[in-house]
């Protein structure tokens, strides 16, 4: 039997109509039922037919040229397989994206470390990756991959793909390295730089911050009521919180302010630019990790392919030089170049000894009360 | 079928089509979110589908969405105000200018032809520390020192009078340009000053105008979050931050829901006196 497309079926049904075959009504009827059936169908298409692509989604900018170019191009050329890259605003954006979709519209993402992980997890997002399929997941750091492992019952949905530190940045011109030594995450409560002090509007960061100024440890802070004390006081003491790495360094360059947290590879560009620019990251500092994550529904063959390009030394090189934050490969199997060393939260060990990372059981445990608390504590209340 | 049977149902196959749109992409979205608002969030972000008080009795119950939510509404009334009090001389102007009325029209809708969150943090450009407006103060020796302008109250104000005054004087214009100019001539000749005319003839046949184009300006600015985003400080979120936060930042869509029917009944309810005082035609009329 031979197959025809849609429009030549709604031609012949028109003509049908047009000859007289069929009435008014039935064609109406036939036509609306061929539109919803479409409507219907379409989101489920990627699930059954053949992949002619893939999608991914990231922060955008230099990545996504670097992604483009090292990764991308030469992905299509080899398997015939077109990638589509979008970008999102933030972790939170996404996820709220990807809860209103039909499985297999998104299929991988480049997400912020083992808390979105577990999240997803939480939501029955993961899949399960042939890690055969990928095998530059040999050059990673074994560490970056494990702690996914026991979120998901010993498989992993995502592989790791580049870390990185919230530490303070602060404007030289105003702050000296020897002020910046001695009052560490206290700085971003002195009251001595009320109107030019800023940080992250992200729950997560200001509680991690308000326990390092109330002297807790990030990952188990016994005295809540302390933080939520220390994060109004820097609100109070705060121009205004940034929402975006761009406003970010925006806020650094023009001098509105002169400390905040920021993100490694942020302040790094910002340094490459000339701005006389601190950075440090304080005992306990904010360690974090990104992962290139395989939503649900997707075709695994074509991302763990893919994942596996993504993954080759030279594109992760070129991507971690475009964001300047080090790629999770392991810098005692991989030669990682000139600039790589240089990168802020860079460890040539490849063990991540000196980094503290989130507990992702601990965060994700106490997200609901303190995501809604933060909201009214930024408030104002 | 008789041909009163008929014209009885031409009306709503003509309107059929755009019925159709309202239904799909308001009521039926709208039906959506109130179902959710009864639904619950569960510790992992996900839905609870049910039939669940808790979100209303939140949102109703705590005096930290009823502050914000005034707080909103006077942010609102002081925006319409400021557009109502620009943007009149700015409408008259256009209304009775002789010529070059389209020009001036074209040039009131330029602003909309650049996309909003670029006008508004076009704002940071001119007011921020670095910006135009310190650099030239700094220049002239008026200041010594930059002064800190921007991400307060006054700045949130600001962006959404950028926004909205185009609004507010279409509308006026629209009620004006209606108006016969030999009434004011003819209220002169009968002994009126110019300002007599204007305030007991011009004036009053041109408020409903200026009532749509406020509710407009109303309207819309209680509804923005991107402008406090971008220009306020920490303290100045307005009710559709709180909105953005539950569904995005939170994930909890259920609560959003809630609160975003709240900020739309109490909307809803100022475009229902606007409409039993002055009728939606006016307001129609504007926006054309």
């Amino acid at each position: 039997m031979t197959k025809i497309d849609n429009t030549t079926r709604y031609e012949r049904l028109r003509e049908r109509y047009m000859n007289g075959d069929i009435d008014r009504r039935s064609f109406l009827g036939l036509i609306g039922a061929a539109g919803a059936a479409y409507g219907l169908v379409t989101p489920y298409r990627a699930l059954a037919q053949d992949v002619t692509q893939v999608r991914f989604d990231g922060w955008g900018g230099v990545v996504s040229e670097a992604f483009r170019k090292h990764a991308f191009d030469p992905y299509t050329a080899k398997t015939g397989i077109e990638v589509v890259d979008g970008t999102f605003g933030g972790g939170d954006e996404y996820l709220s994206r990807v809860k209103a979709s039909q499985p297999g519209e998104y299929n991988i993402a480049h997400l912020s470390g083992v808390f979105d992980y577990a999240r997803y997890a939480g939501l029955g997002l993961t899949s399960e990756l042939n890690e055969a399929n990928i095998p530059n997941l040999e050059y990673v750091i074994k560490k970056l991959v494990d702690v996914y492992r026991p979120i998901t019952d010993g498989k992993i949905s995502c592989v790791p793909y580049d870390y990185g530190t919230t530490g303070i940045a602060y404007n030289r011109k105003f702050i000296s390295d020897e002020e910046m030594q001695e009052k560490g995450a206290k700085i971003l409560i002195d009251e001595a730089l009320k109107g030019k002090i800023s940080g992250w509007g992200d729950w997560r960061t200001r509680i991690w911050f308000g326990a390092l100024q109330t002297g807790q440890d990030p990952n188990n802070a016994t005295d809540m009521e302390a933080v939520w004390d220390a994060i109004r006081a820097h609100r109070d003491l705060s121009l205004k919180y940034w929402t975006s790495g761009a406003e970010l360094m925006s806020l650094l360059a023009e001098e509105e302010i002169y400390v905040t947290e920021g993100w490694s590879g942020r302040i790094y560009a910002l340094q490459e630019q000339g701005h006389d620019i601190g950075y440090m990251d304080p005992p306990n500092g904010y360690g974090w990790q990104e992962c290139l994550f395989v939503l649900k529904g997707s075709p695994m063959e074509a991302c763990e392919e893919l994942l596996n390009f993504m993954l080759a030394p030279e594109t992760s090189i070129a991507v971690a030089e475009g964001q300047n934050y080090p790629p999770a490969l392991d810098p005692q199997k991989v030669d990682l170049g000139a600039k790589i060393p240089t990168l802020p939260a860079f460890d040539p060990s490849g063990t991540l000894e000196g980094l503290t990372f989130a507990d992702p059981t601990y965060w994700n445990g106490n997200e609901a009360e303190w995501s809604k608390t933060f909201g009214r504590v930024q408030k104002g209340y | 079928m008789s041909i009163e049977a008929r014209e009885r149902r031409q009306p709503w196959i003509l309107l059929s089509p755009a019925l159709t749109a309202i239904t799909l992409l308001l009521f039926v979205p709208l039906l959506f979110i109130v179902v959710y608002s009864f639904w619950l969030r569960t510790a992992t972000g996900a839905d609870q589908s049910g039939f669940f008080l808790d979100n209303w009795r939140e949102a109703l119950s705590d005096p930290f969405y009823r502050d914000i939510l005034l707080f909103t509404l006077k942010i609102a009334a002081i925006t319409t105000l400021v557009c109502a009090v620009m943007g009149y001389p700015a409408a008259y102007f256009i209304a009775r200018s002789r010529g070059n009325k389209a020009v001036l029209l074209l040039l009131l809708m330029l602003p909309f032809w650049i996309s909003y969150i670029i006008r508004t943090m076009s704002w940071i450009n001119i007011l921020g520390v670095s910006g135009a407006l310190n650099t030239l103060l700094l220049w002239a020796g008026v200041i010594s020192e930059p002064i800190q302008m921007l991400y307060n109250q006054t700045t949130v104000i600001l962006g959404l009078v950028h926004f909205l005054l185009p609004f507010m004087i279409l509308n006026v214009f629209v009620s004006l340009d209606g108006i016969d100019v030999s009434l004011e001539d003819a209220a002169t000749s009968l002994g009126a000053t110019r300002w007599q005319a204007f305030v007991q003839v011009t004036l009053p046949l041109s408020l409903p105008g200026l009532a749509a184009g406020g509710l407009l300006c109303f309207v819309l600015a209680a509804g923005t979050y991107i402008t406090p985003l971008v220009l306020g400080g920490p303290t100045d979120a307005m009710f559709a931050n709180l909105v953005y936060e539950a569904i995005i930042t939170q994930l909890n869509w259920p609560l959003g829901s809630a609160l975003s029917l709240m900020l739309l009944a109490v909307l809803g309810l100022l475009v229902m006196i606007y409409n039993r005082y002055l009728g939606m035609a006016q307001l129609m009329k504007g926006l054309g």
